[in-house]
């Protein structure tokens, strides 16, 4: 197969939009239609603060890799979640990453701020890893926006996550998630604009821009996602799409143009007013913010299971650590 | 030919062939993965050769819940 563009060899196929090309070609390409997604949905404006999100997988360096080559400053936010050694060696890539390019990166310690990791939080509160993990991911990356004066926060969330969370939320008709679903969550008071400029890239192009571009990205998974029902969900959208190309791409797209703003709009009046959370003043819809009460909830039982000593006190505010360029 | 999968399972398969008809005999579904030839991506429709090592990499990753 060759390249569309020149008479070179194709090293990336990309059925869907009838295409093949070359190595110099693929990415200049992944690099332009980047940024024509940023542009198109105003994700970034004259005067914004990007924070992006980095896990040290494929997407999220490539991600910081795609803005920092359209000329944005973007700094990075890791959070170190203490499960085991995969976080060490998540750790160790993002660094590297940001070190070799002298990128900003702000690093903050899950264990360290708050006295417990992913696995004593779940072990504390009887809940899944993954459910006080997003949401403490969550919270942290838009205080962190808060404290540090960004207005943006990127993720480098694909088409694969993003069609399978559709899916999920479909096969549950999930109207209080479905309105929210999409590449941009607007600014509201309190919360960094959301946004998720790979939202169009498949996984498989996510991963061939982060090889093709020689990045040093994580490949392991973390040990808590094998059997998530995210992953049965990709499965059985990929093999809609080995099928029939453009499937995954029409589902998502399709949703956002069709469904969701007939769906927003019946909602609509229903969207509730943010107040400050009493601990911690972070926006949430109730008095305390869900975070507050999961570590609160998780600090009363870690005491008793002695994971934490009596006299530890929950302070919500996480101790952020900038990591210059030149340390790491 | 040397086939590298995921989960560093070596696998020892026909060459001669367009690498989708190897993907297929493995049960991979060509739209999860990136598969490698030295430096160089391979399309579907590449004859690989007998002598060749190629490396399956999976390009799922996955179970966050909501984030990356
Ligand atoms: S798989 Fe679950 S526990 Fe692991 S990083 Fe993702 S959300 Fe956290
Ligand atoms: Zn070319
Ligand atoms: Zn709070």
């Amino acid at each position: 197969m060759r390249c569309r563009k020149c008479t070179q060899n194709a090293q990336v196929e990309l059925r869907r939009h009838g295409l093949a090309l070359c190595a110099a070609h693929y990415l200049e390409w992944f690099e332009a239609q980047t940024a024509r997604a940023i542009r198109r949905h105003k994700m970034i404006r004259e005067g914004d603060r990007v924070l992006v999100a980095i896990s040290g997988g494929k997407d999220s360096l490539a991600l910081w890799e795609v803005l920092t080559r359209l000329g944005y400053e973007a700094t990075g936010l890791h959070i170190q979640l203490g499960i085991g050694e995969y976080s060490e060696r998540a750790y160790e890539v993002t660094t590297r990453f940001a070190r070799e390019r002298g990128l900003p990166l702000i690093v903050v310690d899950l264990a360290e701020s708050y006295g417990l990791g992913v696995p004593e939080l779940s072990l504390a509160t009887g809940r899944v890893a993954c459910s006080g993990c997003g949401l403490s991911k969550r919270y942290l990356m838009n205080e962190v926006a808060r404290e540090e004066g960004f207005n943006v926060v990127a993720t480098g969330h694909n088409l694969d996550d993003e069609a399978a969370v559709l899916l999920g939320n479909v096969l549950r008709w999930q109207t209080d998630a479905l309105p929210r679903q999409g590449p941009v969550l607007p600014e509201r008071e309190g919360l960094a604009r959301r946004i998720k400029p790979f939202y169009l890239f498949t996984e498989r192009e996510v991963a061939s821009y982060a090889l093709l571009r020689r990045i040093a990205y994580q490949h392991e998974e973390c040990p808590n996602a094998t059997g998530a029902k995210s992953l049965l969900y990709k499965e059985a959208l990929n093999r809609l799409e080995e099928r029939m190309p453009g499937t995954k791409q029409a589902f998502l797209e399709q949703f956002l143009k069709k469904i969701q703003p007939i769906l927003a709009e019946g909602l609509g009046a229903q969207e509730v007013a943010l107040k400050e959370c009493e601990r911690c003043g972070a926006p949430t819809t109730g008095e305390t913010c869900a975070f507050c009460r999961l570590w609160d909830q998780a600090y009363r039982r870690a005491k008793k299971r002695k994971l934490l000593p009596e006299s530890r006190a929950f302070e919500p505010r996480p101790r952020a650590r900038r990591v210059a360029p030149e340390e790491g | 030919m040397i086939v590298r999968a995921p989960e560093k399972r070596e696998l020892e398969v026909a060459g001669n062939r367009p690498l989708e008809e190897v993907l297929a005999e493995l049960g991979i579904n060509p739209e999860t993965v990136v598969v490698v030839r030295g430096e160089e991506l391979l399309t579907r429709d590449t004859r690989v050769r007998e002598e060749d090592t190629i490396e399956v990499i999976s390009a799922i990753s996955g179970g966050h819940g909501a984030l990356p």
